[in-house]
């Protein structure tokens, strides 16, 4: 047991105060539809009281959880409430869970990014759990006249032990919700959790398979007209003219007007990138009918700054490579002398291309805009800034402008940036209706805010004997450089030095799940192991002497990495992959990467059927920490293992004259089922460490894990993603 | 515009609409059905899969008025409870990640296990290849598929 300090997290508690009679704390309509068991169901209560923000308990002892956080599909939505209830101790079966809108007076940090969510909420949801339960007992504890130490709680019931006297959580929740807030509260010890620890199907699971309205583009309300944009067919163009006329006969079409997302004077947020603030906006009856006066208007768009191509950024990419930083990122022991002196000197360079984020459910956002407020409803990842531009954009205060959440289908990073939902505010606001916008595929994919082609030239210098001498890295991206340059093998290595270049672009760019790393895994992790078979190593003792060295003897500074963890996973997944024990005909390449404060280490099987290679298995050693759902992490690990093959083997987003040459799933190939691995085995490493991230780190190492395996099964490495246009074998 | 007439989930459903409005923005607009998703409009996602008398069909690509009297299943009418063989083996391999796909996996899936009870996992594979999944859960659809098939055996 733990003791933490609740004032810290007061602020973010409601006033404490007893629900009134009746309790019409939420709409009662979802909650017999939304339970987990539906022929068991949940009665309803007669009252709620609320204890905190994050929970409620109904006077039959159902406890609603609010999840604070955007849910993308990364399952926070069941996760973040597991934690809460842990805490409270109560039965998992009597909860309900309910999506939070965007509310920080209640609530820190409601944004979807960085696999930071349980990581930076972890205290505050056992807070208040804990909190809530302390309240609880305080209460019983009043009511029987015996001191709070003598009591003891069991799934929702709290029990005296010497006068056999025991009442539910629903009989003193009102009583407890007067109560002063306590100073401070103790926390489980992780050894005594019940809930966290085991698995819980998604919350939203039932809803899921039978269709019902999940999703920001469901969204229908009274009176709600359907919007569409038309952006400039190519980075560097913008809006000149456009004949509304043309359209505004055709059926179903109301209104046709141009709006400006970036108005001079008025403040961005970080979260506001977008290369096309001036659009054409189409607003009308229906999906279908709005989308033909799409394809049917007229506009002039003007060149303001020169086209780009994915030819030139190769070449302007290749130049950096061959060029010094002015200043290094790092640098460490001499690595000029060091390169001169040795024996052996291996370069590579590695390239990838951009890449679309492609949510399956495009961008959308639903609006209602009046003269005195403005409702939002839709998904994004970072509510809180889109209603700081909205309210700005609006001419609003903040408190004027509302935000609720909907499940989204996809996130990867491309929802933290509320360019569309900026776009449906002005839209209701100038149309007078409320509007939900609907982009099409293609406006999804040719919008912009990808990933950024990526270029990173490698060095090792060996000795005689082959030891690694010395290390270099020198990284170039559009719109910034892709290396971390205090991460493996920085600290292993005597002399290392990391350089940085930036290369500027009109097109725009964003994060992409796991940023940087989903490039940078699958480059040094191929090199080294290129590095390793020069030097006749097997590829994970090789790889286990450098974490060795970085433990005994660290080179340098804030090396961004704990060489232990590291290893612990590399060793995790040799043993359980049964590494060193080769099978005919199948192909084995290994990888480990850190990011997002997790470790992850990879083996994939992979078999070659002509030129077509089947991924058999992947093993997957984890260190996220505790592990709060097990069966749905493994869930996220293997969509990441999936995602990052996808990836590296087929997609790229390319550039003609600044317009993106694939603009739907037709010229955009993403990994379909039977390129996916028939099995993928996941292991994580027991180790009561506070929770950290999941929902990226898996993705980045497989891309090397899989290029090794290629390089074993094709006898060619490969430099440059996407892998099926690069390696000749491969159809 | 003109009057169609719909055999949806079993029940008749009148609309007003141009004829070439394909059945997807029927479903979503005009019935305020929108279990049945929109991923890319040109046939390539799988995410509007809807049976037509029995086979899964895109709803994207096809016209409403091509539909005539055939009858339309969709996610929604799929099981009264929520409970089809498929739909259990979603919840029971906990397939979902953000949803949005699954809607048309499930479509697709109960359609092909109707004509072929016993499949091999080759053509599970060719049965699903056409339902992409952003969130990667292609492993768990490929055992789901073969979990509803033993509990329709
Ligand atoms: S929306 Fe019909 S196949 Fe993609
Ligand atoms: S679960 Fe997200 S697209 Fe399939």
């Amino acid at each position: 047991m733990s003791t933490i300090k609740t004032a810290v997290n007061r602020r973010s508690f409601l006033k404490v105060s007893a629900a009134a009679g009746g309790g019409m704390l939420l709409g009662f309509g979802w909650l017999s539809s939304c339970a987990r068991e539906p022929e068991t169901g949940l009665e309803i209560p007669e009252s709620w009281t609320d204890i905190n923000a994050f929970l409620k308990i109904g006077d039959n002892g159902v406890v609603t959880i609010m999840s604070p956080n955007p849910e993308i599909g990364q399952n926070v939505k069941t996760s973040m409430p597991m934690i809460v209830a842990e805490e409270l101790d109560v039965d998992w079966q009597k909860v309900v869970v309910e999506q939070a809108g965007l509310d920080t007076e209640k609530f820190t940090r409601q944004v979807a990014g960085g696999s930071q969510s349980i990581r930076q909420s972890w205290k505050s949801l056992r807070t208040a759990g804990a909190t809530a339960r302390r309240m609880l007992m305080e209460a019983a504890a009043k009511e029987w006249d015996v001191p709070v130490s003598e009591l003891t709680t069991e799934q929702g019931t709290i029990h005296h032990k010497s006068s056999g006297k025991s009442i539910d959580y629903g009989a003193v929740a009102t009583a407890a919700a007067t109560l002063e807030v306590p100073e401070e509260v103790e926390l489980k010890d992780p050894k005594d959790f019940k809930i966290i620890g085991t698995s819980r199907k998604n919350v939203d699971a039932q809803e899921i398979v039978t269709g019902k309205p999940l999703f920001g583009l469901d969204v229908q309300k009274e009176g709600m007209r359907i919007a569409m944009i038309a952006h400039p067919p190519a980075f560097g163009q913008k809006l000149k003219s456009f004949n509304a006329e043309e359209v505004l006969n055709m059926p179903g079409v109301e209104q046709v007007f141009a709006i400006n997302a970036a108005p001079e004077g008025i403040e961005l947020q970080w979260s506001d990138t977008n290369a096309f603030p001036e659009l054409v906006a189409i607003v009308g009856r229906s999906t279908w009918e709005v989308m033909q006066a799409k394809k049917a208007l007229s506009v002039e768009w003007e060149t303001a700054e020169s086209p780009e191509s994915s030819v030139g950024h190769e070449a302007a990419l290749s130049e950096l490579m061959d060029k010094a930083a002015d200043e290094p990122a790092r640098r460490d022991g001499d690595p000029g002398k060091a390169f001169q002196g040795a024996a052996k000197v291996i370069e590579r360079t590695y390239a990838a291309p951009f890449l679309a984020h492609n949510t399956l459910e495009p961008m959308n956002f639903y609006a209602n805009v009046t003269a005195d407020k403005a409702e939002l409803e839709g998904p994004i990842q970072t509510p809180a800034s889109l209603r700081k531009t909205v309210a700005a954009l609006l001419g609003m205060e903040e408190a004027q402008v509302s935000i609720m959440l909907t499940r989204m289908g996809g996130g990867f990073g491309r929802r933290l940036y509320g360019n569309f939902g900026s776009e449906a505010a002005l839209i209701s606001q100038k149309a007078g209706v409320p509007v939900k916008l609907v982009y099409t595929r293609e406006d999804d994919m040719t919008q912009g805010t990808y990933r950024p082609a990526y270029k990173v030239k490698y060095r090792a210098a060996l000795d005689a004997d082959n030891n690694l001498l010395a290390f270099h890295v020198r990284g170039a991206g559009v719109h910034g450089s892709p290396v971390f340059e205090n991460r493996f093998p920085a600290g292993a290595v005597a002399h290392y030095l990391a350089e940085h270049h930036d290369l500027g672009s009109n097109i725009s760019t964003g994060a992409w799940r796991a940023p940087r790393s989903n490039f940078m895994a699958y480059a040094e992790q191929a090199f080294i192991d290129e590095i390793a078979e020069v030097t006749g190593q097997d590829p994970i003792d090789f790889r286990l002497q450098l974490f060795e060295k970085a433990q005994q003897s660290p080179v340098g500074e804030n090396n961004d990495y704990d060489a232990a963890r590291y290893a612990g996973v590399l060793k995790l997944v040799k043993e359980k992959a049964g590494w060193g024990k080769p099978t005919p005909g199948l192909h084995r390449g290994v990888s480990a990467y850190y990011c997002h404060n997790s470790y992850v280490a990879q083996v994939v099987d992979v078999e070659m059927q002509g030129s077509t290679p089947r991924i058999k298995k992947v093993w997957c050693a984890v260190d996220c920490g505790i592990v709060v759902n097990p069966d749905a992490a493994r869930n996220q690990i293997e969509g990441g293992i999936v995602d990052g093959i996808g990836h590296a083997m087929y997609s790229a987003i390319t550039f003609k004259n600044g317009s993106p040459e694939q603009q739907n799933f037709d010229r955009y190939r993403l990994i379909r089922n039977s390129e996916a691995p028939l099995e993928i085995e996941t292991f994580f490493v027991d180790n009561g460490i506070d929770p950290t991230g999941l929902g990226e780190p898996s993705l980045p190492p497989i891309q090397s894990a899989l290029a090794n395996a290629l390089y074993r099964a094709t006898g060619q490495r490969i430099y440059r993603q996407p892998f099926v246009s690069e390696n000749e074998v491969l159809g | 515009m003109a009057s169609f007439t719909l055999q949806i989930n079993g029940k008749p459903q009148t609309v007003e609409v141009a004829p070439e409005t394909p059945l997807l923005w029927v479903l979503r607009d005009h019935l305020q059905m929108t279990g049945t998703k929109y991923g890319c409009g040109i046939g390539q996602c799988g995410a509007c899969t809807v049976h037509l008398n029995g086979t899964a069909m895109r709803s994207c690509s096809l016209p409403v008025s091509a539909v005539g009297d055939k009858s339309i299943t969709t996610i929604e009418g799929l099981s009264e409870k929520g409970d089809h063989p498929v739909q259990q083996a979603w919840l029971e391999h906990d397939v979902p990640q953000c949803g949005y796909c699954q809607a048309g996996q499930i479509m697709t899936a109960s359609a092909f296990l109707a004509n072929t009870p016993k499949p091999t996992d080759a053509q599970i594979e060719a049965a699903m290849n056409g339902n992409l999944c952003r969130c990667g859960t292609y492993t768990r659809v490929k055992a789901a598929v073969k979990t509803a098939s033993a509990k329709m055996g």
